[in-house]
């Protein structure tokens, strides 16, 4: 995907600067999901703006609670109490999301908008049978007959390379592997061919080289039915590989998005620089990795201003009394940080 | 899965055996039947012709071989009162006591289970705190009391249902049922109702709290993210998980439903079991007292097996691990 597909809304106009007019196929902004917990009101996410085009994959990366889940689920309407979507906007194909009915959010959930989970031991109904999970997610949305859907759901799961499918239908989940039954939710995920999937760390349980297989098929299966994903994990050699753009996320907000290869290879804000280095590669083999000092904020009490201060090396008075802002730079790309590791001016300076 | 079914048999036999020796020492601790069965002015002579008749006089160990032999040839002794095989009278109150106990089964299921998933779903709404103190209530109130307030209710005030007694019975197979009627199902009613109570209270606890875990589970919320309406979700996603521990549990209370029934009957005047035990305890009719015990073992020890089979069907996991151990 190209860079003028930027995430985010800038001042010179998105989608006007390599002449080429997209309207996204899901957008969100401003997005603030808050949860009412014992120690009060923490907010989960805070802010995010994000744009995702027909056929883009976007990595939404950050530590564990930054909020990706949370995001995601925001996303199908999925927020259940004690949490609840507070402000912004989500678009998908134009169309508002948030405050739609139930009803009609529940006709789009597996239909247009789809989402896989980390854990596939968990994501299967361990009392059902396959074909039974998977005729149910066809006939939800569509009026067809049980054996229409059933050959379907055969279709789909021999399109995730499992063999001999019709055999596999009539098993329960506890007969599958990790690997199997993430390919399994990964099917049933795509059955509509959906215009986004989100997918949340769906591949982090299983082992490196299923966890290879399941992203190139999914990734093919994507590109097939033109469908978008977010894509969120907290491996960036995952989404190396993976997703055109990446987002970058800390205690609930963005705190910089660009194409893959530009933030992986010269990243702005000093958050994304520290994950960066925490990710073992092979010319690095044998060097102890570097770890980012400290640990996520607890939501209950994240620091003042720039939420990443007490953990940051370039951390300056500055940063500890204001709130950096989202700032574009060249190339379609945001950051907020007050000390970026780019030299080059803000584009919009 | 053979294999599992013939160790579970080897168990229940074991249970049985064990259970009988059981009884028949505490029987023999009870008291001395002569004293009830000879008058009172009868003489030595007497009272051990009756001993010798009843074959008291024997050694204990002789006494127990001959129960062991007799009972493995379905032959608990003859009722001292009603001087026929102790299995016979049973036998014939037994079905009015199982109609009973399945009719409560049945009423706790229904009142329990719906109840239960709405408190489970809803754990914070007024309904649902209504429903879970409703349930402390139901465990707390003594099945007696119970019994005789819908009594005054249904029978003495409002003179909608019978106070008492069990309805005309039709013949099937040979055993009397009340079930098949108007008016037996009438008599039913109550007393089922009253033994439904306390396990509703049960089932109800059980069903919520396995909603509530259910419900967040992942496979729950990509039900959900697969579009599927809430009422799939929740009669069959929910609703199918929820139903092992329901029938685990109550499958075992099976059983004390049969032993509880003993109080309900009595309230009720309800020929079964449970009063017949009542009555035989106050007359040391003890062939029947043995008789109704080992019977219950043996109902207990039954549905114990019915319901690891029926765990197994409901639950895909257990019938794969089972069948490999
Ligand atoms: N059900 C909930 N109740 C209360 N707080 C919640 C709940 N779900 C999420 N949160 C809050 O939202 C924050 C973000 O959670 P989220 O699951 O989005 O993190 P994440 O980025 O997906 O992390 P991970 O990598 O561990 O999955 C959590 O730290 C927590 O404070
Ligand atoms: S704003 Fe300051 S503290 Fe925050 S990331 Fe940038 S340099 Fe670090
Ligand atoms: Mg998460």
């Amino acid at each position: 995907m190209s860079a003028e597909a930027s995430s985010l809304p800038s001042p010179q106009g998105r989608g006007t600067q390599g002449g080429r007019a997209m309207t996204p196929i899901l957008s969100v902004r401003d997005l603030v999901v808050t949860f009412a917990i014992r120690e009060g009101v923490v907010t989960a996410v805070n802010g995010v703006s994000f744009d995702v085009h027909r056929g883009e994959v976007l990595g939404l990366v950050g530590e564990s609670g930054s909020g990706k889940s949370v995001t995601g689920l925001a996303i199908l309407g999925l927020v259940d109490a004690p949490g609840r979507i507070e402000a912004g906007s989500i678009r998908l194909e134009g169309e508002e999301l948030i405050g739609k009915p139930e009803r009609e959010l529940r006709r789009l959930r597996g239909k247009r908008l789809a989402m896989i989970f980390q854990d596939p031991m968990t994501t299967l109904n361990p009392v059902l049978r396959i074909d039974t999970q998977m005729i149910e997610a066809i006939r939800a949305h569509e009026n067809v007959s049980e054996k229409a859907a059933r050959d379907r759901a055969r279709q789909a799961l021999l399109k995730v390379g499992i063999p001999s499918p019709e055999e596999r239908l009539t098993a329960y989940p506890h007969q599958f592997s990790g690997g199997m039954r993430q390919r399994v939710a990964i099917a049933t995920a795509l059955l509509h061919r959906p215009a986004v999937l989100v997918a949340d760390e769906p591949t982090t349980a299983l082992d490196v080289t299923i966890q290879a297989q399941i992203l190139a098929e999914v990734q093919e299966l994507a590109a097939e039915s033109g469908t978008a994903m977010v894509w969120i994990t907290h491996d960036l050699s995952v989404i190396a590989g993976l997703a055109d753009r990446i987002a970058v996320m800390y205690a609930g907000r963005i705190v910089e998005t660009g194409a893959v290869a530009d933030v992986l290879e010269r990243p702005i804000h000093p958050y994304t620089a520290g994950l960066i280095g925490s990710v073992p590669s092979r010319n690095k083999r044998g060097v102890p990795l570097a770890q980012i000092p400290g640990m996520t904020p607890s939501l209950a009490k994240v620091p003042p201003a720039c939420p990443f201060n007490p953990r940051c090396p370039r951390a300056s008075v500055t940063c500890r009394t204001i709130m950096p802002e989202p700032t574009p730079y060249d190339g379609a790309r945001m950051a907020r940080c007050h000390h970026p590791l780019i030299e080059q001016a803000p584009a919009a300076a | 899965m053979l294999v599992y079914l013939i160790r579970r048999i080897g168990q229940s036999l074991l249970v049985v055996a064990v259970m009988a020796t059981l009884v028949f020492l505490a029987m023999y601790a009870v008291g001395d039947p002569v004293d009830i069965l000879a008058s009172p002015d009868a003489d030595e002579f007497e009272r051990r012709a009756i001993a010798q008749r009843l074959g008291l006089d024997r050694p204990l160990w002789e006494q127990f071989g001959i129960f062991v032999w007799n009972a493995l040839h379905g032959d608990l002794g003859r009722s001292f009162v009603y001087n026929v095989p102790a299995v016979d009278v049973i036998l014939q109150r037994l079905p009015a006591t199982l109609e009973l106990a399945l009719a409560g089964l049945v009423f706790s299921i229904l009142i329990g289970i719906p109840l239960g998933v709405l408190a489970g779903l809803k754990p914070n709404s007024l309904i649902g705190r209504s429903v879970m103190s409703g349930s402390i209530l139901g465990f707390s109130l003594p099945n007696f009391w119970i019994g005789l307030m819908l009594i005054l209710l249904f029978a003495v005030e409002l003179r909608w249902l019978p106070a008492g007694g069990r309805g005309p019975t039709t013949s099937v197979l040979g055993l009397h049922f009340a079930l098949f009627t108007w008016d037996g199902l009438k008599h039913l009613l109550l007393p089922a109702l009253t033994l439904a109570l306390y396990k509703s209270a049960l089932v109800i606890r059980i069903a919520q709290a396995g909603t509530r875990e259910v419900m967040l589970q992942d496979y729950i919320r990509f039900a959900r993210a697969k579009g599927l309406s809430s009422r799939r979700i929740v009669l069959v996603h929910v609703l199918k998980n929820i139903l092992i521990p329901v029938v685990t549990v109550l499958g075992l209370e099976l059983g004390s439903m049969i032993a509880f029934a003993v109080v309900t009957e009595t309230v009720f005047a309800y020929p079964g079991m449970g009063k017949l035990l009542i009555d035989s305890i106050n007359r040391l009719d003890r062939p029947i007292i043995v008789a109704y015990l080992m019977l219950t073992v043996v109902i207990f020890v039954i549905i114990n097996l019915i319901v690891d089979l029926l765990y197994a069907a409901i639950d895909p996991r257990v019938r794969l691990s089972e069948a490999k151990g």
